[in-house]
């Protein structure tokens, strides 16, 4: 009944839905190895901590699904600098998608928002690849919902441009200047078999509705 | 009155022969026949039957225009290759006077299209409370022979004794609607696994057998003969042909629903299928056919049964029961019976003509086509195919549920007393 | 997952599991300040409800709203409906005002599957209850309800559900059979023999006359509503022998396993299946069961609607 939501950075702004078998075809170029992703999320820890002035009151709300496990990486990151463990959890935005009337009804994601809450807190936002935007307008739509933040910011790992709305990082693992028939594929070890960024090409036939 | 010579035409699935219809009778059977200014009509690969007999159809006149005229039921009837109809009782007001009968057989006259003989209600009202005047009925000019509270069953045993012995003075015969009302209170299909699963109240066969059995045991006791309805249980065909052995004088009838469609149907819960007594099981079907090849079965009737549209384009336990069966009978039995090898034409003439005449009393039909006999011949083609569509139906009602369906065979012509009432399949 | 949801039966286990899994997000959905998800925004849902049923009317009201559809009810008490007005009538009101759905709740059998099939709307259908046929929402909200209780690690493959009572006329019994079938689940109902449909045999479910073998074997009892009408129809003597051969009291409850759960679709006859002291025990889940029927009803909406129409580009039928 419903395709699991592809991550924002993944798909073509237009409704192409790239699935598992597709992923897994061409190998694509290697932008970011294991070795880069664990030094991008080590300077994006840092730089949230000079950003808060410590750890205090932070939260980190993954989207999932492999904005979750980068949040866990950035928060393990914090503990071990900061020696407290940060709050994290995990916010699906399926619901608030825009698009949601265009494909058949999508399975959701967990969400699971820290015991203390958002209220007052400053909430960093965790993605794998910025993209339209329209993921994050999304996100800001339903962390709303669940309470007001003191502040919200924004980490991904890579920022691959061809925004569709006024949304910016705060904080960035790679920026990765793209055309729009590229597609930006993360892999997490958990998830995936290992940590990489790859682009890849247009050469690949794509299945549009 | 005009002639018809029929070239080439197989009676009965005989050798191609040629025959004369003159004068309301069959005038001549034979080869390259002589016929001044007669019409010619090609019987070539046609088989000829007698006129149909339908002993189970309602007309619903008068009470329920909306639903079927008699106008309208016999044109069905003829298209169906019918040359008479007995309708059944249950009007408004119920034909259970002289009156109505009277009433009902006048109109069938004027209609044309078939000879229509009033089926008289046993009781009045069909409350099986007290008999009706059956006797006022038999002598009226309507000449009813046939009785039945079809529709309810007489299951008080004493009123349906009264009845089977009554009825011997002017030899008439009780059509018994078999259903134990207590074992069948708010059912809605046969009562089996399906009926559990689709949450539909069960129909059990042993509601119709338990009055079968009982009707042909009374039957037995006071020496009358009895009919039984729509037989449509494997149980109740076992009954039936226990008790014809031991000479009870029963017959029966099978509807073509009964032959061909099963309960499975109502997984749809559409209820075009829906039907009194309902569809059974493949096992049932297959028992009513064996039983109907032996003359277990004596007759096929077709409980032709219009509904208005609005009484079947509901929800399954607000719609009526019942089914349109005139104009696909022939296409059915064909189907189920002579495609199969279970029965030849002669025993298709012998199930749907002679059988329910005689039982009916009705001299004038369901005779062979033979010289001097009356000139009610259906011609028949029987290799042809076709899908049936509700709205080409002569009824005034659509409730056929075989729409959509391809059926064997089609009526080309029907005579009645030598006068064509279809030809060419069509109304004349 | 169909368009519609008529029958317990129709559900894969995929479908099954998808929706538990949805109900299992959305149940977390009522600890939160804002109670409200806008998937349903600018959908029509109707409760289009022939039979009284103020909890399960409610139960899909709620998740219908929370979901941010627009509610109508639709209910047979007070308008044409009880007599005159038909079905068919009824519905294409409803299609001309623009429903997205139909919640529907019928006393005859297979109501629901007649308003989907008939050609008469054109909106997703579902089943809130038809005659003794089926009560699909109902069964997959005890469905997670015992997933919740019992499915830690595993599902439910391999447990033992008791249902127990009028399972002749309970449309729930029917579709908890088909779906925890569907789950992997181990059903048995319990019944006088008066009390089984014809053809039981042919289920995918073991059955037994007696409750009190049954019992200690049983990961979860499901209690059946008998209703005191049933006496008059005479499939059993009198409410008090019941009560003694199949109601559930402090005596039998104590011969269940100790992560044995009690469970009822409400509403209960308390002294009749079940005692007072059963019904509040701590092993009871009823109350747990009507939290959980929302949830469930807002996966059910969520996945029928929430999505592309199926239909609507191709501009027809199906």
């Amino acid at each position: 009944m419903c395709a699991p939501p592809a991550p924002e950075g993944s798909s073509t702004p237009t409704s192409s839905t790239p699935t598992p078998a597709a992923a897994a075809a061409p190998p694509g170029r290697v932008v970011l190895d294991a070795h880069d992703i664990a030094r991008a999320l080590s300077r994006i820890s840092h730089e949230i901590l000079e950003r808060n002035k410590g750890a205090d009151d932070l939260v980190l709300l993954g989207i999932p699904s492999r904005g979750v496990p980068l949040a866990h990486r950035i928060a393990e990151r914090i503990a071990a600098v900061e020696g407290e463990a940060v709050p994290v959890g995990s916010l699906d935005i399926t619901m608030y998608r825009d698009d949601l009337r265009m494909k058949p009804a999508r399975a959701l994601l967990p969400t699971e928002i820290p015991a203390g809450g958002v209220d007052g807190k400053t909430v960093v936002l965790v993605d794998d690849v910025l993209f339209s935007g329209r993921t994050i307008r999304a996100a800001l739509d339903a962390l709303g919902d669940i309470g007001r933040p003191r502040a919200v910011r924004l980490a991904v790992l890579v920022d691959r441009g061809h925004r569709e709305l006024p949304i910016r990082a705060d904080f960035v693992g790679k920026n990765l200047p793209t055309s729009l028939v590229e597609r930006v594929r993360v892999t997490l070890a958990g998830i995936d078999d290992e940590d990489a960024v790859t682009i890849h090409g247009p050469a690949v036939p794509e299945v549009t509705e | 009155m005009s002639t018809y010579l029929i070239r080439n035409v197989s009676i009965l699935g005989a050798e191609p022969t040629d025959l004369l219809l003159a004068d309301g009778v069959v005038a001549g059977i034979g080869s390259a026949l002589e016929g001044d200014g007669a019409e010619v009509v090609d019987g070539t690969g046609l088989i000829a039957l007698p006129g149909l007999v339908d002993l189970h159809t309602h007309l619903r006149e008068p009470g329920r225009e909306d639903a079927e005229t008699v106008e309208t039921g016999t044109r069905a009837a003829a298209l169906g290759g019918f040359t008479a109809v007995h309708a059944m009782a249950n009007t408004d007001p119920v034909a259970d006077t002289a009156g109505v009968v009277e009433q009902v057989w006048r109109l069938g006259r004027e209609a044309g299209h078939c000879d229509v003989y009033p089926v008289g209600a046993v009781t009045v009202g069909l409350q099986g409370e007290k008999l009706a005047e059956l006797g006022a009925m038999a002598d009226s000019a309507a000449r009813v022979r046939v009785f039945s509270d079809d529709g309810k069953c007489v299951h008080d045993p004493v009123l349906m004794r009264r009845a089977l012995e009554y009825v011997k003075a002017f030899d008439g015969v009780v059509a018994q609607h078999a259903q134990e009302p207590r074992l069948t209170e708010n059912a809605q299909m046969n009562e089996g696994e399906l009926s559990g699963r689709l949450g539909l109240a069960g129909w059990p066969a042993v509601a119709e057998e338990a009055i079968i059995a009982r009707d042909c045991l009374l039957a037995e006791h006071v020496g009358s003969r009895l009919h039984v309805c729509h037989v449509s249980t494997a149980g109740s065909v076992r009954i039936v042909r226990d008790a014809k052995a031991r000479g009870v004088d029963v017959t029966a009838e099978a509807c073509p629903h009964h032959l061909l469609l099963t309960d499975e149907r109502a997984t749809t819960y559409d209820p075009i299928f829906k039907v009194n007594p309902p569809l059974r099981t493949a096992a049932d079907a297959e028992a009513l056919r064996a039983g109907l090849a032996d003359g277990t079965i004596d007759i096929v009737a077709t409980d032709h049964a219009p509904h208005p549209h609005e009484d079947k384009d509901c929800e399954w336990a607000a719609a009526a029961f019942g089914m349109l069966g005139l104009e696909t009978a022939l296409s059915i039995v064909q189907e189920t019976m002579v495609d199969t090898g279970l029965l030849d034409w002669a025993g298709v003439a012998e199930r749907l003509s002679y059988a329910p005449a005689r039982i009916g009393r009705v001299a004038d039909h369901g005779q062979p086509i033979e010289q001097g006999a009356p000139a009610n011949v259906v011609l028949y083609d029987p290799s042809v195919r076709r899908v049936v569509d509700a709205t080409e139906s002569a009824s005034l009602s659509r409730n056929t549920p075989y729409a959509g369906m391809e059926l064997p065979g089609r009526v080309v012509a029907t005579f009645l007393r030598g006068r064509p009432t279809v030809l060419d399949g069509k109304l004349v | 997952m169909n368009r519609h949801l008529l029958s317990a039966g129709d559900l894969t286990r995929d479908d099954a599991e998808l929706i538990l899994r949805t109900a299992a997000e959305l149940r977390s959905l009522a600890d939160r300040p804002i109670k409200k998800l806008p998937a349903l925004r600018g959908r029509t849902v109707v409760n289009l409800f022939f039979e009284d049923s103020t909890r399960t009317r409610i139960s899909f009201e709620a998740a219908a709203k929370r979901l941010s559809a627009d509610v109508i009810n639709f209910s047979a008490k007070g308008s044409s409906l009880s007599k005159g007005e038909s079905l068919k009538d009824t519905a294409l009101t409803l299609e001309a005002m623009g429903a997205d759905a139909v919640v529907i709740r019928h006393g005859a059998s297979g109501a629901p599957y007649r308003l989907a099939h008939s050609g008469w709307v054109h909106s997703s259908v579902v089943n809130a209850g038809d005659g003794t046929h089926e009560h699909p929402t109902q069964a997959l909200l005890d469905a997670f309800t015992l997933w919740r209780h019992l499915g830690v690690g595993g599902g439910l493959d391999g447990r033992r559900i008791a249902i127990v009572g009028d399972v002749l006329h309970s449309r729930v019994a029917r579709s908890n059979a088909l779906l925890l079938r569907t789950l992997g689940a181990e059903v048995t109902l319990v019944a006088p023999p008066t009390l089984f449909p014809v053809g039981v045999d042919t289920w995918p479910v073991e059955t037994s006359y007696d409750l009190d073998a049954v019992l200690p074997k049983a990961d979860a009892v499901m209690m059946l509503r008998v209703q005191r009408e049933r006496m008059n129809g005479g499939f059993f003597p009198t409410a008090r022998e019941y009560s003694r051969r199949y109601g559930l009291d402090g005596r039998r409850m104590a011969t269940l396993q100790d992560h044995t759960i009690v469970m009822h679709p409400g509403p209960m006859v308390r002294g009749m299946e079940i005692t007072a002291d059963v019904a509040d025990s701590n092993r009871s889940v009823i109350v747990e069961q009507v939290t959980n029927g929302v949830a469930v009803r807002m996966a059910v909406l969520y996945l029928l609607l929430g999505g592309a129409t199926p239909g609507s580009s191709a501009g027809g039928d199906e």
